[in-house]
């Protein structure tokens, strides 16, 4: 990672590095007492280690001028390391958890191995953790490759892609010590979030910057993807996570929203995590790496604009659906459920776009494995965006709220849509970003598509069905009119389920640790690609042309 | 010409930003800002307590347990929930709760009034291992919660922070915050007095754990679950009818 940075750009690191490993001490002085401490100690290694690493390469070689006129791919490689570490952590903590519902003896008796605690672990370590780190990744690679341009900044990458990376380490050894909000996807603590907000800010400079110095007249719909999610991303964690700590020195802080605005402010950061994190910026990696890998332009601009902007503007509105027939005034929960059945246009444009793209490289599907993931990113994108606003509506919501079957709409998305896109892209960049022929094993690739398939397959039904049951169970009524079962009866009835959902998880977790593998032998063992098209920003021939849109 | 105009906005970064600013804005706006300056959005409820610092140290272990992550805290306006667990629950009700734990799935039941439902003694077997009482239950075991001691140090700059937030802690409350979470849970102590003094006569002062003389993890959790539900009757006075479950069969 040093080669490329000038004595000037490591000594800015030095200077960064020294600052987060003072502010580490600070924190580990003032907050001896408490977690926080705990986390002052994380924060000095984390800028510690780093600042040694860039010290023991410190008098090595500079890189030559020319530096500037290629692409700066080594963060975007230390991002798909992360992306695929996140996804083996993330997913074993799901599978763990998962098992823990069928077994509670699985917590050992100890605090921090708790259902409860492991939860968050689970949900940041696979949505900031996993998925983080791949939109970082990506962004990098999309934006430098649709602008023909070289990042803007030698240092702020790293400093982007590490800084995300130390909020998530903060936020899930939180969880094991129980620091945490409680406000669901967003549970790290004051000091975590406002460090994201200047790793954030960070992004957001280094994106514009970096379209400043692009050499297209236009910007590509993958960057609106992407700029809308980095955006509106801030915008969110910034309200959601408005608080007051109770001391410097302590990890705990009150939310400055309280009940009724507590929570719709938290489901309007929480269903808008879904979409500007979960969906924008994935559909900027459909929309960049489905055309690329298809070899065929995106189907149609006219959708792309529509369901754009029809994603940015009905979203907002959408996250009131979470809270039918409670204390929430009615209007409100009515615009939510309004808004959210408005969505599935723009969100079937957006599939169908893509779906239609495909059209003529069927051939392509049924032979690779990396467009077939992608196939199915979109066909499970139509899918979960149909059932989100069907349960949206208020009186399926009367059934499904509170039950499994939004842990399976969940995961319809998260598996079915997001990881199957995520991994769909990382084995089109992969051997294009390390310049390989090809992937070390196409048939790993095989077995990891199959694994995942039946691993999501089996967990979104088994999920359908313990919820559905769940929530009939909940409102049956005998022939005199009383509740005909007690709350105990459905979660005996919900134990076949569990187990079930559990092993479709581990089938998953399975897959990624084959395509983690897989990555890792494409870079050791395969031999780099000889001659091929130039992948630099001034080669006469843009290496996106299949990227562009039509028309 | 909306496709020119396009064309053209997707020339400039920075206008694309503001486009986008723009159209995500609005929403939350719309949906949000009203919750603050309609007045019926949130009742009104004379009795409604505060938290003692027991309390408020019991659920912020609550909350530090993720126990919302399977128990939610909000009966729906639905028949079926209104039978099974009180009175749908009312905004005012978590009108001090920061952040509200309202929760958004049931593995376990909703607790929104379970506070009363069962003896302190229920509660401390139950979190010591669930399934000495509810054989069939998956819930996790809280053992330790009895051995570990309660932090009461800090508890006045809880109620300071909540205080700064608009939550009507008096300088009394949160000067004796420390020695009222000890009383409240050592009836027969000269603190006990104080905590009912402060925070009305229907505060549950009790030995929560059944051991009176050390204040421990499992007191507070046991004292907040008890006042889930009870800070006050406006539930239980002047709602509407719920709302009829639909019927599945037409």
């Amino acid at each position: 990672m040093v080669q490329q940075l000038t004595t000037g750009d490591r000594q800015n690191t030095l200077v960064i590095l020294l600052f987060v490993f003072v502010v580490g001490v600070a924190m580990a002085a003032v907050g001896r007492f408490d977690p926080l401490g705990v986390h002052g100690v994380i924060v000095m290694l984390f800028g510690g280690s780093l600042a040694a690493l860039v010290m023991r390469s410190y008098y090595e070689r500079e890189p030559t001028q020319d530096r500037l006129s290629h692409y700066y791919d080594d963060p975007i490689k230390a991002g798909v390391a992360l992306t695929l570490a996140w996804a083996i952590f993330g997913m074993f903590m799901g599978v763990w958890t998962a098992a823990q519902l069928a077994w509670p003896d699985l917590a050992f008796d100890a605090g921090w191995s708790t259902f409860g605690r492991l939860r968050p672990t689970h949900t940041t370590g696979v949505i900031f953790g996993f998925g983080g780190n791949a939109l970082i990744a990506t962004s990098f690679h999309v934006v430098q490759r649709t602008s023909r341009a070289r990042l803007a900044g030698q240092v702020s990458p790293w400093f982007v892609l590490l800084g995300f990376n130390l909020f998530c380490i903060l936020a899930v050894t939180g969880y094991f010590m129980g620091v945490t909000q409680s406000k669901e996807y967003a549970e790290a603590e004051w000091y975590a979030d406002l460090w994201l907000v200047v790793v954030w800010v960070t992004y957001f400079v280094l994106f514009l910057r970096t379209l400043a110095r692009r050499k297209e007249p236009h910007i590509y719909v993958a960057n609106w993807y992407y700029m809308a999610f980095i955006v509106v991303v801030a915008i969110l964690h910034i309200v959601n996570n408005l608080a007051l700590p109770i001391s410097l020195g302590q990890a705990k802080s009150y939310t400055i929203w309280a009940g009724v605005q507590d929570s719709m402010v938290q489901w309007w950061y929480g269903h808008n995590a879904v979409a500007f994190f979960l969906t924008a910026g994935f559909l900027a990696m459909l929309y960049y790496y489905l055309p690329v890998r298809a070899q065929r332009p995106i189907f149609s601009y006219r959708l792309s604009i529509l369901s754009f902007w029809g994603i940015t503007f009905f979203y907002m509105w959408a996250g009131s659906h979470h809270l039918h027939y409670t204390a929430l005034p009615h209007w409100v929960q009515n615009l939510g459920m309004t808004f959210s059945v408005m969505l599935l246009v723009p969100s079937w444009a957006s599939a169908g776009n893509a779906l239609l793209t495909l059209n003529g490289a069927w051939h392509r599907v049924r032979d690779d494995a990396t467009l077939r993931f992608i196939f199915v990113a979109a066909v499970f994108y139509g899918l979960s965006t149909f059932e989100g606003s069907f349960m949206a509506i208020r009186p399926v919501n009367a059934l499904s709220h509170y039950t499994d079957w939004t842990v399976g709409h969940v995961h319809a998305g998260a598996l079915g849509w997001v990881a199957f896109i995520t991994f769909g892209s990382l084995y089109t960049l992969v051997p294009s970003l390390w310049k390989r022929e090809r992937m070390y094993s196409p048939a790993l690739v095989e077995v990891h598509f199959w694994l995942a398939v039946a691993g999501t397959l089996i967990y979104v039904f088994s999920m359908w069905n313990s919820g559905i049951l769940q929530g009939l169970m909940w409102r049956t009524y005998t022939q005199e009119g009383t509740l005909a079962y007690s709350f105990l009866d459905s979660l005996v009835a919900m134990y076949p389920y569990y187990i079930a959902r559990a092993f479709g998880g581990l089938l998953f977790l399975l897959g990624a640790i084959v395509a983690a593998y897989n990555i890792w032998m494409t870079v050791r063992a395969v031999p780099v690609a000889a001659g091929g098209q130039a992948d630099v920003p001034d080669s006469g021939l843009a290496p996106n042309t299949v990227a562009t849109p039509a028309e | 010409m909306a496709e020119l105009f396009h064309r053209k906005l997707e020339r400039t970064a920075i206008g694309f930003v503001i486009a986008i600013i723009a159209a995500a804005s609005v929403g939350g706006i719309v949906e949000i800002a009203p919750l603050f300056t309609i007045n019926e959005t949130v009742e009104e409820a004379p009795d409604l307590r505060l938290y003692t610092p027991l309390e408020l140290a019991g659920r912020n272990i609550y909350i530090r347990e993720g126990c919302y992550a399977c128990h939610s805290q909000m009966i729906r306006t639905l028949r079926d929930e209104v039978e099974r667990y009180g009175p749908y629950s009312l905004a005012v009700e978590s009108k001090y709760d920061r952040p509200m734990l309202w929760g958004s799935k049931r593995t376990g039941p909703d607790l929104a009034r379970v506070g009363g439902k069962y003896s302190d003694f229920w509660h401390v077997a139950h979190l010591t291992n669930p399934r000495d009482v509810v054989p069939e239950s998956n819930m996790p075991a809280y053992r330790w919660l009895a051995r570990t001691g309660l932090e009461t140090e800090d508890l006045g700059r809880h109620l300071q922070a909540q205080r700064a937030l608009g939550v009507p802690y008096t300088n009394a409350m949160i000067t004796n915050a420390a020695a009222d979470a000890f009383g409240q849970a050592a009836p027969d102590s000269p603190f006990a007095a104080g905590v009912t003094e402060r925070y009305g006569e229907k505060t549950q002062v009790s030995a929560f754990d059944g051991v009176a003389t050390q204040l421990t993890e499992m007191d507070a959790l046991v004292a907040y679950l008890q006042v889930l539900g009870q800070l006050t009757d406006a539930a239980y006075s002047n709602t509407a009818a719920p709302e009829q479950a639909p019927d599945p069969t037409n």
